[in-house]
């Protein structure tokens, strides 16, 4: 079956995108690697689990419920094809419309194809995290995997945590613990989150997210959750698991204040310094990217002609933000499919979100932010690149003795990036090492992919 | 104690047992392996093909590749991603996970 | 600061670090200047071949054998840093027509120096245990080789002693009243030096009109395909029969002819594809899925195997499929390095050397003849 537009991701831009598409008439195939639908930030315990207050680990479980209802609607009624374990790992462009190359299921063995006259990427973000001794030790964990282990499986790592890095998901993981039964010792953040509050404007415009903050503060203090702000771990010991951590203050450059470690018994260190948007399947069919963005215009239209993008991919922002930007793509998309000019005055609210809320996480950037020196923390000893083990020795050597001055050659030169995620975990780092800026490798294939399952791709039909 | 089970008010169906490396291990429908490897105190399940390593879970959400298990003979099988099957043999994964 | 030595290498790839190597050893002072990285060019995308196999007897198998040699004793020195590895490559035919072709290029090629030894039956499945069945033989070449090409780039730039100067643009070939080049201008200022060797690759016909003069390189487009990291499931480079024709046929449409190999770092890399498209890098699945049906058929067991990426680079092109190695007489002062197509990383070293011979005045070890950059028609000519 062809669709008019597939959309890829069913988090908070994809469902919007496809209810306001759906809402016009279009046919929309919404396509998916999870079991369920709402991604990332609006993940449930599995269906098996019979969770039956899912909500306790939420909190916009009323804006869930309505996309959720507004999908089966659809679902049921036709025009929404919801596929669920599709993995899509490229799409491909062809001389009418497009094919979604998908891997099916958990295993990621079988492929799925799915043709289309358009495509809506919102294929949303994943944490960065940057290396420090010890971050390959078991239960050290990007702090988004600890909240998706406890959201998606009902499960955490062990019995006390600390929290850390830097940024606002900080705070809903070190909650979430809490409420979930783990002691959560410390909660460790190189930024002051206060700062923010005092200074930012943007906040102000924002009282949605001051009431959110401050609803998670209190939830820690109830659980007595000590907050160490302008703080750094700058060790996580153990030697086949994690037992403790060091943390330590920064001064005012962001360089750790000596003699100020101190060490934190702990079984799990839920660590992240932001997030970082997916945009392989964007580059791969050649859309521009800003930065590590993929460009935009003001109908979340990309520059390759039939392909939109929406959420997290376009720019971190939220869910908020997400959903406006994933209306906004839907309503242009379904108007140009339809062959007439959209017009904008049909989303002018969510228009009016998307800048608000745009400008709110611009500010919330410059307060979130690793430790200015946080190179410094990196050993020579300390593995960078987790899959093909290289350590931040290896890369000073390349650029200082091989004269590797740019990511990209550190890569060919040491293999840092070239494993199993390629380069998804320590592109940051890598460029921080090389000192020069992190830019978005290419990653021609989204996903592994079996080479039987490449050997016949897209041979079905010859157009 | 307060659990994620009941915090969530979870009733899942009858536990079904699984094996990690021979060793039966308690599992509950909907789990992942990682998630029921937790529950059961595991926490790394793999070893790294240059240094000998143990790894487990890191992203949690199947782009970091950390957390590689052989299931059912099957390697390279992200832990975090796969679902659990009564009888289920998952092997503790060591190098490139295709030595035999 | 006033740059000055005796020869300015323009290109920080492998070919341009092969000859920093051996002039410099040869007596001279070296500068090198890229304006990108080191090994950011075709090197950067290659698999490292140094292959005798896949080539008929003539100038380039001369070249071939002499740049074995010679990887084989830099190998001695480099050691483990380049991933040297002595292989050996494995030609199969899937039909006894195939294994005729074969068994007569191979006559060929031995009377130049090739060691080629007939492979039949179980013993093809005693060297590549995972080999599809059925196949009716294959040639034995324990001379090709392989290195890590960025690697050995860097490695012998590091060892050349020679000044790198990467991110840095060759502006002008500055010239004499005479038409001499006396050095060359960059984006970040002079470089003076009474040579210019010319090892850009496939941007090496750039450089020619800079110097005010004519090589007609072009790219043609290869994209590889690595997989997930693999016990030694392969041994060997092997490839199909029908690689060599792709290799030495002129047309600009697309070819493509399996080309599997092992490395010591754990995956496999799968070539070969050929097409002349400009400098289109994007990604083409028509040309990436018959790599994947290519390899998956000669080894069936790869089917089930993960491709983590794909990558694109482009050959320099020369029509008659040979480099261009030496001085060029229209322009004193100016030697060319470049052309080498898909076989640069392992003409390199020979080419290197040649240059070294030349501009030290020594008799080259082969003739130059073959190489010489003048050899194609002008322009106008054509026209």
């Amino acid at each position: 079956m062809r669709a008019d537009l597939a959309v890829i991701g069913a988090g908070p831009a994809g469902l919007a995108a496809t209810l306001a598409a759906a809402a016009q008439g279009v046919r929309v195939t919404l396509i998916d690697s999870a079991a369920e639908a709402g991604g990332q930030f609006y993940r449930r315990p599995a269906a098996a689990l019979r969770a039956r207050r899912p909500q306790a680990l939420h909190h916009q479980w009323r804006t869930w419920e309505r996309l959720r209802d507004g999908l089966g609607t659809h679902v049921e009624s036709g025009p929404v094809r919801h596929l669920t374990d599709h993995h899509v790992w490229l799409v491909e462009r062809r001389s009418t419309g497009f094919t979604v190359h998908a891997l099916l299921g958990p295993e990621q063995r079988d492929p799925a194809e799915v043709r289309a006259d358009a495509v809506l990427l919102a294929t949303g973000g994943y944490e960065k995290v940057l290396p420090f001794p010890g971050w390959t030790l078991p239960g050290v964990i990007a702090a988004g995997g600890a909240q998706a282990m406890l959201k998606g499986g009902l499960a955490v790592s062990g019995r006390t945590a600390v929290v850390a890095g830097t940024g606002p998901l900080l705070l809903p993981v070190a909650a979430g613990l809490a409420a979930a039964g783990v002691e959560v010792a410390a909660l460790v953040d190189s930024a002051d989150p206060l700062a923010f509050v005092r200074r930012s404007r943007a906040l102000v415009a924002e009282p949605g997210k001051v009431v959110e903050g401050a609803g998670y503060a209190g939830r820690l203090l109830r659980h007595r959750v000590r907050t160490l702000a302008r703080h750094t771990v700058v060790e996580a010991h153990g030697t086949e698991r994690l037992e403790a951590v060091t943390v330590a203050a920064l001064d005012r450059d962001g360089r750790v204040r000596p003699g100020s470690g101190r060490r934190i018994p702990c079984d799990t260190l839920a660590v992240g310094h932001g997030m970082l948007p997916h945009t392989d399947l964007a580059e791969t069919l050649g859309c521009r990217l800003d930065g590590l963005t993929v460009h935009v215009d003001d109908e979340q239209r990309t520059d390759v002609p039939g392909v939109w993008a929406a959420g997290e991919t376009t720019g971190i922002g939220g869910s908020a933000l997400s959903l406006a930007e994933g209306h906004i793509a839907g309503r242009s998309a379904a108007a140009r499919l339809h062959g007439t000019e959209p017009d904008p005055r049909a989303w002018a609210a969510a228009a009016k979100a998307r800048t608000r809320l745009r400008a709110f996480f611009a500010a919330l950037d410059t307060v979130y932010a690793p430790p200015a020196h946080w190179t410094e923390l990196v050993t020579d000893d300390t593995v960078v690149c987790r899959c093909e083990e290289v350590t931040g020795g290896t890369i000073r050597a390349a650029v200082a003795e091989l004269g590797a001055r740019d990511a990209r050659t550190v890569k060919l030169l040491t293999r840092a990036g070239m494993g199993w995620c390629q380069g998804r975990v320590c592109g940051p780092a890598v460029a921080g090492l090389a000192g020069c800026a992190f830019t978005p490798s290419r990653r021609p294939f989204a996903r592994p992919v079996p080479l039987g399952v490449l050997a016949r791709a897209g041979e079905a039909d010859g157009d | 104690m307060r659990n994620p089970l009941d915090l969530a008010g979870a009733r899942p169906g009858p536990a079904f047992t699984v094996t990690l490396d021979g060793r039966e291990i308690e599992a509950l429908p909907g789990q992942t392996v990682a998630a029921a490897l937790w529950a059961a105190g595991v926490t790394s399940w793999r070893t790294t093909r240059g240094e000998g390593r143990p790894r487990g879970i890191f992203c949690g959400i199947g782009v970091c590749f950390d957390c590689l298990v052989t299931v059912n003979d099957r390697p390279n099988q992200r832990a975090c991603l796969v679902p659990l099957h009564s009888g289920d043999a998952i092997r503790t994964q060591e190098g490139t996970g295709h030595e035999s | 600061m006033r740059l000055t030595g005796d020869v300015v290498v323009v290109g920080a790839g492998m070919v341009g670090a092969a000859c920093a190597l051996y002039v410099a050893r040869s007596g001279l002072d070296v500068i090198v200047v890229d304006r990108g990285p080191v090994a950011g060019g075709t090197t950067g995308a290659g698999e490292g071949n140094l292959l005798v196999s896949d080539k008929e007897p003539g100038p380039e198998l001369d070249l071939a054998l002499l740049s074995v040699r010679l990887w084989a004793e830099l190998a001695e020195e480099f050691g483990e840093s380049v991933e040297y590895e002595a292989k050996g490559g494995l030609v199969v035919a899937s039909n006894p027509d195939g294994l005729t072709g074969l068994q007569r290029l191979a006559d060929g090629q031995r009377t130049a120096g090739v060691v080629a030894r007939p492979v039949t039956g179980d013993a093809l499945y005693d060297l590549e245990p995972h080999l599809a069945p059925g196949l009716a033989g294959a040639m034995h070449y324990p001379q090709d080789s392989q290195v890590m090409p960025a690697l050995a780039a860097a490695h012998l730039l590091r060892a050349s002693g020679a000044r790198l100067l990467t991110g840095r643009t060759v502006t002008a070939v500055a010239r004499t009243p005479e038409g001499a080049v006396r050095g060359v201008r960059t984006d970040r200022g002079d470089i003076h030096a009474p040579s210019v060797v010319n090892a850009t690759g496939t941007w090496g016909g750039e450089l020619a009109t800079l110097a005010g003069t004519h090589l007609p390189v072009l790219p043609r487009r290869g994209f590889v395909l690595v997989t997930e990291p693999l016990p030694r499931l392969i041994r060997h480079k092997v490839y199909a029969a029908d690689y060599v024709a792709d290799v030495a046929s002129d047309s600009a449409a697309l070819q493509t002819s399996p080309v599997v190999e092992g490395t010591s770092a754990g995956p496999v890399l799968i070539g070969a594809s050929r097409e002349r498209v400009g400098f289109d890098r994007s990604f083409s699945l028509p040309v990436v899925r018959e790599l994947a049906a290519g390899a998956t058929r000669l080894f069936p067991a790869l089917a089930d195997v993960r491709a983590l990426r794909s990558y694109v680079g482009f050959r320099p092109y020369l029509p008659d499929h040979l480099p261009a190695i030496g001085p060029d007489p229209r322009v004193p002062g100016l030697l060319h390095a470049c052309g080498h197509e898909g076989a640069g990383i392992g003409l390199a070293t020979g080419t290197g050397h040649l240059i070294a011979q030349a501009l030290t005045g020594k008799t080259p070890e082969l003739s130059l003849t073959p190489f010489s950059p003048d050899r194609f028609p002008e322009p106008e000519e054509v026209a």
